[in-house]
């Protein structure tokens, strides 16, 4: 199939309509509007319901009842509406529904602004809202990546009966890239037996809750999430490596930042020093399994970010404070050159001992 | 081969459909692109810009912040983007729109009356491809069939009966750079 | 022997966990009979909200949701739009419905979202101690009015009905209280017409109890019924405050 021009945020769209997804409930908010638009219009075409709602807030818990009720379901924001959404998601993820949430980061904290960012890092991989919780968080880096992550983020979310998160910036959301489609699959949605669609006389009754009043059983519940989290930890770990034999230093980075970098690695090689890059895909489940044999190999790390520093910490509990981890980062909306990027690593490369 | 170009001008100039039609074409010839339009309450203001990079090397950022090309179809935009141009690059300025000069003495600049030879054409609003068409000339980052294919991908199939007036207007613009040269 | 009494099939035999003189009971108790009087047992479901009647999804034998505080319509809205042939009900307090879910309660109406909201409006926070709600009274003591409620400092009691009624979405509204048989009959009445306005698809649907909640507004539960009937009921007249243009077929 021919390949086409798509825009980050309708890659996203149509990804989750070729994945099953046949409701989204949102409220618009820059820089993701394009998808809300897409599947205003794409909805419908499939059967499937486009609703704004009148709030995150109301968004998230739209998503709840939806999810409780067995649909494919997905809802979309930036920064300050997955703040107010945080309480519908610590409800789906006590709940144990599975949905897929956009968040299409922009420069905090507050208002901030709409450039891209990385800064809501740290909220995404450590649950986010109230409670003892985790999202599976997936954080492409290209329009491609995008389409291809959608069919695996509605699959993980029913695999586990967990909230995905995807995690992008504003760049990738407007950004336009070559993708090539495929073809549009049958999808079968697996079967919900837990899902409240109306009681059968005779049948089980389904509640879908996340209220455990007893402290006994709030406790047996969050040992049984906490399980689940650590099956998922050791399943579902992704990564890409770039130019990772032999590195002597190693780059880590995801999303936007780490399409930079790896100009910058490239650059580095060029220049005749060993260096590398991890780009996480799932940020949470942390990619651990890759650090354990180049803690071994190299010297050093270099976290970039576009945030003050949130992943380096996954990074440095990743190394075990075996080797060096150090940060660089643009914030505010703004993005990293390839060229400073390439600088730090010459700062740093061999413990500073290259020019 | 890599070219980072900056359009800006203001909205209804085609500065966004420009980009676009750029990056198809260099889609449809296998290069590496991508395009990103500024976004967001500036855009309100009139003002629109986007950023095309079409490279032979996956490309790394999409945002063009320091452009080998800057296309400006209005004051403003010159004023605010010549700057971040490389040295050695390109500035194709729209002189019907633009009474001043560039101040930098380290590129190379070529005054185009973009929308003059688009009313001579009978239709202002193919100012863009003039534009394009020396860009086309001047550079060589996709050839004119592979613009031309593009535009099918472009324009919504009603508009296709443009096309040649379109073609018509990247060929005015490459006779204009063939006499630069 | 002739069977007169009996549990409707849509409760469970769980023992209710309200006090004495409360009146959630007799609420739960005509949204059970009403369901199982439409015979549609297996294809309710019911949200239930965050208060006193968090619980509800225990007495209720039917399938059943726990909302967020407030949330209830939004979920409700979830629901019935991937199941729109399902009977969908929120059960929910003035707490929820009133104060901290505003928005959700009035924009799934304006929206003439397809469900049914029970509003269960007692005057008071009950379920963390006795609080002012947005329903409180005027000159009504709670434990964060100590000397009354006053206009000045705390507005006025919000009239949920009343400000209902002017959306387009909103096809039926009514008012009732459960302090006597008489008002027992017609706020079951009044119940059974919301649900068979939504199952019509005519649009957004709401009952509101005036209930009783003796524990917290310090009386015994005959003197709550009769506080109810002296000084909520003139503020809060009953009636339906919204009906459809047609008439809706049980």
């Amino acid at each position: 199939m021919a390949k086409i021009l798509m825009k980050g945020n309708e890659a996203i769209g149509e990804g989750a309509v070729r994945a099953g997804c046949r409701y989204f409930f949102g409220y618009p908010i820059t820089p993701q509007s394009e998808l809300p638009h897409y599947l205003a219009k794409r909805m419908p075409e499939v059967g499937g319901t486009y609703l704004q709602s009148e709030s995150e807030t109301a968004a998230a818990n739209m998503v709840f009842g939806a999810a409780g009720a067995g649909a494919r379901v997905m809802t979309s924001s930036s920064g300050p509406g997955i703040s107010l959404m945080q309480e519908g998601i610590s409800y789906i993820a006590g709940a144990e529904l599975p949905c897929v949430i956009v968040n299409m980061i922009r420069g905090g904290p507050g208002l901030g602004n709409i450039a891209p960012a990385q800064s809501d890092y740290f909220q995404a991989v450590k649950g986010g809202g109230h409670g003892d919780y985790r999202l599976i968080c997936l954080a492409p880096a290209s329009v491609q990546e995008i389409i291809d992550l959608m069919q695996d983020a509605f699959d993980l979310a029913d695999k586990y009966r967990n909230p995905v998160m995807l995690l992008a910036d504003g760049v990738l959301g407007q950004m336009m890239e070559p993708v090539e489609l495929g073809e549009e699959k049958e999808i079968t949605v697996p079967d919900r037996p837990w899902a409240a669609t109306g009681r059968k006389k005779g049948g089980p009754k389904r509640l879908i809750n996340s209220l455990y009043i007893v402290p006994e059983e709030c406790e047996k519940h969050n040992l049984k999430l906490g399980e689940k989290y650590a099956i998922i930890a050791r399943e579902e770990q992704r990564w890409e490596e770039y130019r990772l034999d032999d590195a002597k230093m190693v780059v880590v980075a995801f999303g936007t930042c780490a399409r930079i970098c790896k100009a910058a690695v490239d650059s580095a090689r060029a220049e005749g020093m060993a260096v590398g890059l991890i780009r996480p895909i799932t940020v949470w489940p942390f990619p651990n399994d890759v650090f354990a044999g180049v803690k071994e190999t190299a010297n050093n790390f270099l976290v970039v970010e576009m945030n003050m520093g949130q992943m380096i910490e996954d990074v440095r509990l990743a190394v075990s404070d075996a080797r060096p981890v150090h940060f660089y980062g643009r914030v505010g909306g703004m993005l990293p050159v390839a060229r400073d990027v390439l600088n730090e690593i010459r700062k740093l490369y061999d413990g500073g001992a290259a020019k | 081969m890599f070219q980072g170009i900056l359009i800006a001008g203001f909205g209804g100039q085609g500065v966004l459909s420009m980009g676009q039609l750029l990056a198809y074409a260099g889609m449809k010839e296998n290069k590496h692109v991508a395009w990103i339009p500024s976004y967001g309450p500036e855009m309100r203001g009139g003002t629109a810009n986007c950023g095309v990079t079409i490279s032979d090397q996956p490309i790394s950022s999409p945002v063009v912040s320091e452009p080998t090309v800057l296309i400006a179809m209005n004051r403003p935009s010159l004023e605010k983007f010549e700057p971040a141009v490389v040295p050695g690059g390109l500035i194709l300025v729209n002189s019907s729109l633009i009474n001043i000069k560039t101040k930098r003495t380290d590129v190379r600049t070529v005054y185009v009356p973009a929308n003059d030879l688009a009313e001579e054409l009978g239709n202002g609003k193919v100012a863009n491809n003039i534009i394009l068409g020396v860009l086309l000339e001047l550079t060589g980052v996709v050839s004119t069939d592979s613009v031309l294919e593009a535009l099918k991908d472009v324009l919504p199939p009603k508009r296709h009966n443009l096309i040649p007036i379109n073609r018509d207007a990247l060929e005015k613009g490459r006779e204009l750079a063939i006499n630069e040269r | 022997m002739k069977t007169v009494f009996t549990r409707p099939e849509s409760l469970t035999d769980m023992p209710m966990h309200y006090c004495p003189g409360c009146t959630h009971g007799i609420v739960h108790r005509l949204v059970a009979e009403i369901i199982d009087e439409m015979d549609v047992y297996e294809r309710a479901l019911g949200v239930a909200p965050v208060g006193c009647s968090v619980f509800i999804y225990n007495y209720m034998d039917i399938d059943m949701y726990q909302a967020a505080h407030g949330r209830a319509p939004a979920v409700a809205t979830g629901i019935k739009r991937v199941l729109p042939d399902r009977l969908v009900f929120t059960y929910q307090g003035d707490g929820d419905a009133a104060a901290i879910g505003t928005g959700e309660l009035v924009h799934a109406a304006a929206r003439g979202e397809k469900i049914t909201v029970i509003f269960i409006n007692n005057a008071v926070y009950a379920m963390t101690g006795g609080q002012m709600a947005p329903t409180t009274l005027l000159g009504q003591k709670t434990t964060t009015t100590p000397f009354g409620r006053d206009a000045a400092a705390n507005g006025m009691p919000v009239k949920v009905c009343e400000m209902l009624a002017p959306l387009d979405g909103s096809a039926y509204l009514a008012r009732v209280a459960v302090n006597n048989p008489k008002n027992v009959l017609a706020a079951k009445k009044a119940i059974r017409k919301a649900f068979d306005v939504q199952m019509s698809g005519a649009g957004f649907t709401m009952v509101e109890v005036l209930s009783a909640c003796p524990t917290n507004w310090g009386l015994s539960p005959l003197e709550a019924l009769k506080w109810l009937e002296e000084k909520m009921i003139p503020y809060y007249p009953l009636g339906e405050y919204k009906t459809p243009a047609t008439e809706v077929q049980p």
